[in-house]
């Protein structure tokens, strides 16, 4: 408990401190300019399409690791934890590489809200994939295969069989994407340029020294990242039992 | 549920393709650009003092990082699970401990900035006492334990709820004592859990940015980790990647592979245990 204390819950009694030191006045002025709201905006906007997109998608991938068969799959399934281990900036820099200018395959996404999505969708890729993987395991085959001799095409079978079961599963890993897009720094630090998302405006905030301005922007941002924590907590008791 | 095998193919084409855009394609762009003047040009940008003593501090990072947490960890979770404090109090910690995973990176450079920093509310005391914490290496360790703390704990909580006590308690009743018990029942049966919170605690630890870049002095040399020289480099040449700031990453991405590969193993591991 000290150890956390000292690590943790002090750090952010400061913060909140610190953004309510000159009263809640202060702190609703410091949001209320049109920067720190266009960046919050901004964040929310782009942490919900990523989630929208990583739950699709990482449905998709889950759904061929584990149905399908094919030589290689077991590297594929490895490749899917690279987000985790690589560092978020390696991250940032490779697709600078890739999709930014002297991009090899001529698509330049740099400095734009586009890179930002593709920046997060990066860093966010595992959390749907290993969500829905294991529950995608342990699904019963033979439920569906009662639906398909009942008549049942594949389209309905899966949106009233296999979907229901995934649900929980998808909602979880697309609300931990969509926490961790809410604050994520490292990836997008090199490539969001003049797009202002609420990380980067905060860090530039403490670079020019005005922490009240950070630490209004961080209280709003915790908030926000706390109630996605308490709704996945809610989530979490119902898929566990 | 039964699939054409047209629709079979053409869903594992768009994964491989989806997954091969966004990842394999990018970093192999990033190894081609380091080594596209030889191996011996990106090997002397990776032998700079600033680049080796920024190797150096990373790991320096890392080996303070991961033990301290280990321990944390561990304690946290026998906590959690076994210990015989009240449901709420528990519940509290839970919830605590995931702090570290939902709360932006920046904004706890900013936190230890307000309570260690000049100003804060203990830095004026270790200022007087001659300690540095905030622009400095101390400042940073607390930044990357902070960062990597919950790893751990979540990967050995459930590992230890799910082998029981059952063990623990023929230990305790062969007169084992709390301690031997430990050492000889409970950490044994946990150990491959522990291995995976370890190796996603490194993996945090080696790359995180942007916490430690809001308490570094950003001092080549003395306090830039590989990421931060990333950063900086690429900020100087104003996003005209060069080819050290490639050298730099890849050797980053080297060492991140190599933590993937026991991630996987370790990995494989624990889900055969449960």
């Amino acid at each position: 408990m000290l150890y956390m204390s000292l690590f943790v819950l002090v750090p952010l009694a400061a913060v909140v401190a610190k953004a309510v030191s000159s009263g809640a006045g202060t702190l609703w002025d410091s949001i209320d300019n049109t920067l720190a709201m266009r960046a919050l905006l901004t964040t929310m906007v782009a942490s919900l399409i990523v989630a929208g997109i990583g739950a699709v998608m990482g449905t998709l991938v889950a759904w061929v690791l584990v149905r399908d068969h094919f030589p290689g799959k077991r590297f594929v399934n490895a490749l899917i934890d690279l987000p985790f281990a690589l560092p978020t900036i390696v991250a940032g820099l490779t697709l600078i590489a890739l999709y930014g200018p002297n991009s090899p395959v001529g698509i330049d996404l740099a400095y734009t809200r586009g890179a930002v999505i593709v920046a997060l969708l990066f860093v966010t890729l595992p959390f749907v994939v290993r969500s829905v993987q294991p529950v995608l395991l342990e699904l019963d085959h033979e439920v569906e295969e009662a639906a398909a001799s009942l008549g049942a095409s594949t389209a309905t079978s899966f949106r009233r069989i296999v979907l229901p079961a995934l649900r929980p599963a998808i909602f979880s890993g697309a609300a931990l994407a969509f926490a961790r897009s809410i604050g994520e720094f490292g990836s997008v630090a090199l490539i969001a340029g003049k797009v202002q998302i609420a990380s980067i405006v905060i860090f530039a905030d403490i670079e020019s020294g005005s922490e009240q301005a950070a630490a209004a922007l961080s209280v709003v941002l915790m908030f926000l990242a706390l109630i996605v924590l308490f709704i996945l907590r809610r989530l979490g008791a119902r898929v566990g039992h | 549920m039964v699939i054409s095998r047209r629709a079979t193919l053409s869903l594992r084409a768009v994964a491989l393709v989806y997954l091969s855009l966004l990842l394999l394609l990018p970093v192999a762009v990033v190894f081609g650009r380091t080594f596209e003047h030889g191996v011996g040009s990106a090997w002397s940008f990776m032998t700079t003092p600033a680049a080796v003593s920024a190797l150096w501090l990373t790991i320096l990072l890392a080996m303070i990082a991961v033990p301290l947490n280990t321990i944390f960890g561990v304690g946290a979770a026998m906590v959690l699970v076994r210990g015989k404090a009240p449901r709420a109090g528990k519940a509290i910690l839970d919830a605590l401990i995931d702090l570290p995973f939902v709360v932006s990176p920046v904004i706890i450079g900013l936190a230890l900035i307000l309570v260690y920093g000049q100003g804060g509310w203990f830095g004026d005391t270790f200022l007087a006492n001659g300690i540095r914490i905030i622009y400095a290496v101390p400042g940073m360790v607390i930044a990357t334990v902070f960062v990597s703390l919950p790893f751990v704990v979540r990967e050995v909580a459930p590992v230890l709820a799910e082998v029981g006590d059952e063990q623990e308690q023929a230990a305790a009743t062969l007169g084992a004592s709390s301690w031997q018990t430990f050492w000889r029942v409970t950490l044994p049966s946990i150990r491959w859990g522990v291995a995976y919170g370890v190796v996603l605690t490194t993996a945090r630890a080696l790359g995180e940015i942007g916490a430690v870049l809001v308490v570094s002095s950003n001092v080549a040399g003395s306090t830039l980790t590989l990421p931060l020289l990333i950063f900086q480099r690429d900020e100087q040449v104003g996003g005209q990647v060069t080819t050290s700031v490639y050298a730099a990453a890849t050797e980053l991405a080297v060492l991140s592979i190599g933590v993937l590969l026991l991630m996987t193993m370790f990995g494989s591991r624990t889900q055969e245990a449960r």
